[in-house]
């Protein structure tokens, strides 16, 4: 089976500092991937250099595209990357208002990933964007009102609308629960595990909440200081941890 | 369908002196289709420690642990995550479930994750609650909420929502009571009736002698513990 996601040696530098260097590993499909760390270890970073945000000093970032195969992201051009970003490629920000146009309604910002890939008909477009919202729980008649009127929660369950809205083949979420209260937590991991399961989705989770990676992702790469220093499967990882600093972390989480 | 050759499990605990731990050296047993072995031996002597090196969720430092053609000691994780959704059931002694969804979707859950209609799943999932004598009434409701005894039957409900061809029991009849240990044991008894291959460790020494077809002292191969 071809991977669908290939990465190698990703090294990004901020000039004398260390970003993250020489990450590599393979996702393949319906694979979910955690990647944790304290703040600084480099795992935004790294998720930024693969979805085309930040261009890495050196690696490859390969793609499985639909039309033609394995590509390397890094090195395609420019339009090319960007309709990857509209089509089989969806960016969960932490902070909902980074990933969605405030001053547009909610049903507009589902519909306008929809019109960026082509489609024409109003009707089809609505139809499309309410299904949507309900699936992210939130009430039709809220399709018109901005998202500025919005809580937190379903701000951003109306960006996970808008990401999933033209059938992505990879997610990369960058603290999707971060900021949000436990019990919306609860909500939005409920709602992801379902479309993650039911779409196909492959998924790439930067988080510093080992909770919702026991809950969501499959596999788990720990960083630290840049560098992955832990890999393998998310309860190997958690349960019998090697790494110091993975010892480290699980160990440092208060229980409930 | 599952073999262990020369195991052997070492902690190595980086934060306290990077003191490391013999837990268990040189395992070797096999499991065929059909047979349920118990794993005995005193509290501390690793029975759960070997069991979830067996699931994979604890390293092994040496030896093979085969599980029909693989041995997940050299397995890539996307094959061991295949393994657990196809193979390799587990019915540890804690539910860990994402908070807010129904019980009803947490047992037809491993059902869904091999593709099988939500409907079919369901009705799985509803035949093994009932079996299992969870009312009708908590089925929309998530686990979490529930009593000790109630979580372990849904955690068991779930564990043997497929068919696995391998299995592994950890205290499945611990904390219910007499009709639904009774249950337990039947579930157990059909799974070797259709061919699992089954660890288990029970504390209950009944139900051991009535499923168990033999018994694996776990105290043997715990280094300084032997003796």
């Amino acid at each position: 089976m071809t991977p669908l996601l290939s990465v190698q040696g990703i090294t990004k530098r901020y000039g004398a500092h260390i970003g993250c260097a020489d990450v590599s590993f393979d996702l393949y499909p319906g694979e979910v991937m955690g990647i944790v760390g304290e703040s600084g270890s480099g795992k935004s970073t790294l998720l930024n250099c693969m979805a085309g945000h930040l261009i890495p000093d050196a690696g490859q970032v390969v793609f499985d595209t639909r039309t033609d195969g394995p590509r390397d992201t890094i090195t395609m051009s420019e339009p090319e990357r960007r309709m990857l970003g509209r089509t089989d490629w969806a960016f969960v920000h932490q902070h909902a208002r980074d990933g969605l146009r405030m001053g547009v309604s909610a049903g507009g910002n589902v519909g306008e990933r929809l019109m960026a890939v082509g489609e024409r008909n109003y009707g089809d477009i609505r139809d499309k964007a309410t299904d949507w919202l309900g699936r992210v729980e939130i009430d039709a008649t809220r399709v018109d009102d901005r998202p500025t009127t919005f809580s937190g929660g379903m701000q951003q369950r109306l960006q996970i609308a808008r990401n999933l809205v033209t059938g992505p083949r990879l997610v990369f979420m960058d603290e999707p629960t971060g900021g949000l209260d436990v019990s919306v937590q609860a909500r939005l991991l409920d709602l992801l595990r379902g479309l993650v399961r039911d779409m196909g989705l492959s998924a790439i989770i930067v988080t510093h909440d080992l909770a919702v990676v026991r809950l969501l992702a499959d596999r788990l790469m720990v960083m630290k200081s840049g560098r992955v220093v832990e890999a393998g499967l998310t309860d190997q990882v958690l349960d019998d941890p090697q790494h110091a600093y993975s010892q480290l972390l699980v160990s440092s989480v208060l229980q409930v | 369908m599952i073999e262990l050759k020369d195991v052997s499990k070492t902690f190595t605990l980086h934060n306290q002196g990077s003191a490391v731990i013999e837990v268990i050296s040189d395992v070797s047993f096999a499991v065929v289709p059909g047979e349920c072995v118990a794993l005995t031996g005193a509290s501390g002597a690793g029975k759960s420690t070997l069991m979830r090196m067996i699931y994979g969720n604890y390293l092994t430092q040496a030896g093979e642990i085969r599980i029909g053609d693989l041995d997940i000691v050299r397995s890539e994780p996307r094959d061991l995550i295949k393994l657990r959704r196809d193979v390799l059931g587990y019915v540890s002694q804690f539910l860990r479930v994402v908070p807010r969804v129904p019980t009803l979707d947490v047992v037809a859950e491993p059902l869904r994750a091999l593709g099988v209609p939500a409907d079919e799943a369901q009705n799985r999932a509803s035949a093994l609650l009932t079996q299992l004598n969870i009312p009708e009434r908590l089925w929309s409701l998530s686990p979490t909420t529930f009593s000790g005894g109630e979580q372990q039957r849904v955690n068991i409900a779930r564990g043997f929502a497929h068919t696995y061809p391998a299995m592994l029991l950890d205290e499945p009849t611990a904390s219910l009571d007499a009709a639904n240990r009774e249950v337990v044991l039947s579930l157990i008894e059909d799974a070797k009736a259709r061919g699992a291959a089954i660890i288990g460790i029970f504390h209950d020494e009944a139900a051991r002698t009535r499923v168990c077809d033999r018994e694996i002292d776990v105290g043997r191969f715990t280094p300084g513990m032997a003796a």
